[in-house]
């Protein structure tokens, strides 16, 4: 591979800090810009201190840049709504880290094929990134009705968005795990756990099925999860399926990988190692455009 | 004069636990107004958990949280009808909804180092004209100075009132005193006290609280309720008058309420057994009961040990799926 893809981070926080770590091993995308709004930010100096370009121009800082051909917003709802419609402008490819919910939910262990015509993807939350896989696989294996899914993070992973808006949090959830997952209805609990040190993030996924066949239901679950774990190492399935008559349960662990973010940070960590997956096949994608003179 | 005592009858929420949230709009309707005429200021309706608690993580209500308010809302006369939601389970739309059956009075129930994710509830409920109160549970698990932050959180979103909630019954007269003096003197509006019965102390701790400065607290008719139940509102009633403080409540009248409407509804004696008085020792969460039994016979573990592990673990309000996990994990160390 002689050449890689250029991306830009909107939003030096924790989530961008995360995804500028992580996209410096990619083989297939080169972070060009970090941009962020507050010139003192740690994020922008972290960014400079790694050789990448740093502005608190925002956005301004991207656009009319033509080499960059994807943009993750790691910034927030507000902002992502006026950003997405000036990249889309600018022939750029989003991929949105926050609840703006623009683009149609993007889960890499579900949905990738079929998306990389988007020019808007959304990550969902970091429960749906969790979640909606496992719902997925439960329903091709034996048709959900209801699913109910009830993410637990630690307190301080849980950012300020989070908290002030947290029932964007469960209603985004709820519908990814239906318009994804595959489930007729489903709702969604998120709890936040203040133990010290931090618990890691978990999340109980529960069934209601048409076909509670244990044989397809198991594996059907177990290559989903092979398919998340090649993303996201720290994924594991910490309860197996229990089966209970019509209902399954079964409860997910997520370690975080503890490159830049604690170990505990688990529901960090999934969505923005999916937001990698996703711009990685993406930049497979235009990689091969480029090679064959396209 | 004698001080004016608030309180808010939570028979038909907490009490639901009891009852493994099957209640039905009647039942709730003919304990609603018995409640109203025995002269309770405040009757609580919603699942155990709140609006939206209806769950396989908590339990399927019978009948829907809008069913059940319509139902009390048609029986009441006077007293004001008050609902329970915990952000991260119930979400704005329940209030709206609740706001239709002229609820007046919304607690707000976040764990107790968590009250910034009740802002955006506070607010809501306060632009529906509701009377927010803000509900600090698992209070045992925090220093005085840390609620004393946590309260002031809650009355700077707009709170008309601050609960200090014991939701394990974990606490001992002496952390009441602590926690509400120190509570009082921080916020400027009505400071509340919801107790548990774990460890017998419901009604003496409410009694502590009073004196340590709470303006509002909660009972149930027979002490229905998550874990070991809470303060039994006809004791609280009987107390308090003894104590020389004004409830606006008839004795006889909730004293025939629990006896003659509640104790027939009842699926089990609300006692301190020995599965109750380990949640007040662990410090868990008190509507970890029912699903800490089902969970010790499906996995042949002792309940007490899931309890006291999730106490060791330090699950907070709501996990209720760590259960499952807990004794799962017991089950195979076996």
């Amino acid at each position: 591979m002689t050449k890689k893809i250029k991306a830009a981070i909107i939003g030096p926080g924790n989530i961008g800090m995360d995804l500028m770590f992580k996209l410096m091993r990619s083989e297939l995308i080169e972070v060009d810009t970090v941009a962020g709004i507050i010139p003192e930010s740690e994020g922008l100096a972290l960014a400079r201190e790694h050789g990448i370009n740093a502005s608190s121009e925002g956005i301004n800082a991207i656009l009319g840049n033509k080499e960059i051909k994807i943009v993750f917003d790691a910034t927030g709802a507000k902002p992502h709504l006026k950003h997405a419609p000036l990249l889309k402008q600018d022939g750029k490819i989003a991929i949105d880290l926050t609840p703006a919910s623009v683009g149609p939910y993007c889960v890499p262990a579900v949905t990738v094929a079929e998306q990389l015509d988007q020019v808007n993807v959304n990550m969902v939350t970091c429960a749906g990134q969790a979640t909606v896989p496992i719902v997925y696989a439960i329903n091709e294996a034996a048709d959900v009705k209801y699913s109910e899914i009830v993410a637990t993070i630690s307190s301080r992973s849980a950012g300020p968005g989070t908290r002030q808006n947290i029932d964007e949090f469960t209603e985004t959830t709820a519908t990814a795990v239906m318009n994804v997952g595959g489930a007729d209805k489903a709702k969604a609990i998120i709890i936040l756990n203040p133990a010290e040190p931090p618990i890691m993030m978990r999340n109980t996924v529960y069934c209601k099925v048409a076909n509670p066949n244990e044989e397809a239901i198991i594996e059907a679950i177990s290559n989903r999860v092979k398919k998340i774990q090649k993303y996201v190492p720290g994924y594991r399935l910490k309860v197996p399926p229990i089966i209970d008559g019509d209902k399954v349960t079964t409860v997910i662990e997520v370690e975080g990988e503890g490159a830049y973010l604690p170990k505990y940070s688990g529901n960090l960590d999934i969505i923005t190692a999916a937001a990698v997956a996703f711009a990685e096949e993406m930049a497979r994608k235009l990689l091969n455009e480029q090679q064959s003179g396209r | 004069m004698a001080k004016k005592i608030r309180i808010i009858d939570s028979t038909l929420r907490d009490g639901m636990h009891a009852v493994s949230h099957q209640f039905t709009p009647d039942d709730m309707a003919e304990i609603a107004a018995g409640l109203d005429e025995a002269g309770i200021d405040t009757i609580e309706v919603s699942h155990g958990d709140g609006l939206g608690g209806s769950s396989y993580n908590y339990g399927f209500a019978a009948a829907s949280d809008e069913d059940y308010l319509k139902a009390v809302s048609q029986a009441l006369k006077n007293a004001k009808l008050d609902v329970l939601l915990l952000p991260g389970i119930g979400i704005a739309h329940d209030l709206e909804m609740a706001a239709k059956y002229g609820v007046k009075v919304a607690r707000i129930a976040t764990h107790c180092t968590e009250a910034d994710i009740g802002e955006q509830h506070i607010k809501i409920a306060k632009e529906l004209g509701m009377e927010a109160i803000g509900f600090l549970m698992m209070s045992h698990m925090i220093p005085a100075v840390k609620l004393v932050e946590q309260a002031k959180l809650f009355e700077s979103y707009g709170a008309d009132a601050v609960y200090i909630t014991d939701s394990a019954g974990a606490m001992l007269p002496l952390d009441v005193k602590e926690r509400l003096e120190a509570v009082k003197t921080a916020i400027s509006v009505p400071l509340g006290f919801h107790g548990h019965n774990s460890m017998g102390l419901a009604i003496g701790n409410t009694l502590t609280a009073i004196e340590a400065g709470a303006d509002y607290v909660d009972g149930t008719a027979r002490g229905l309720g998550a874990g070991s139940g809470n303060s039994q509102t006809e004791i609280l009633v009987a107390v308090l008058a003894k104590a020389g403080y004004e409830t606006g409540v008839d004795l006889y009248k909730i004293m025939d309420v629990a006896e003659d409407i509640v104790a027939p509804k009842m699926r089990r004696p609300q006692t301190v057994d020995k599965a109750a008085l380990s949640i007040g020792y662990a410090g868990v969460y008190g509507s970890f009961l029912l699903h800490s039994m089902r969970a010790a016979e499906k996995f042949k573990v002792d309940v007490r040990d899931i309890l006291i592990e999730m106490g060791r673990l330090k699950t907070v309000g709501g996990q209720e799926d760590m259960i499952v996990d807990v004794a799962y994990e017991l089950s195979r160390r076996a």
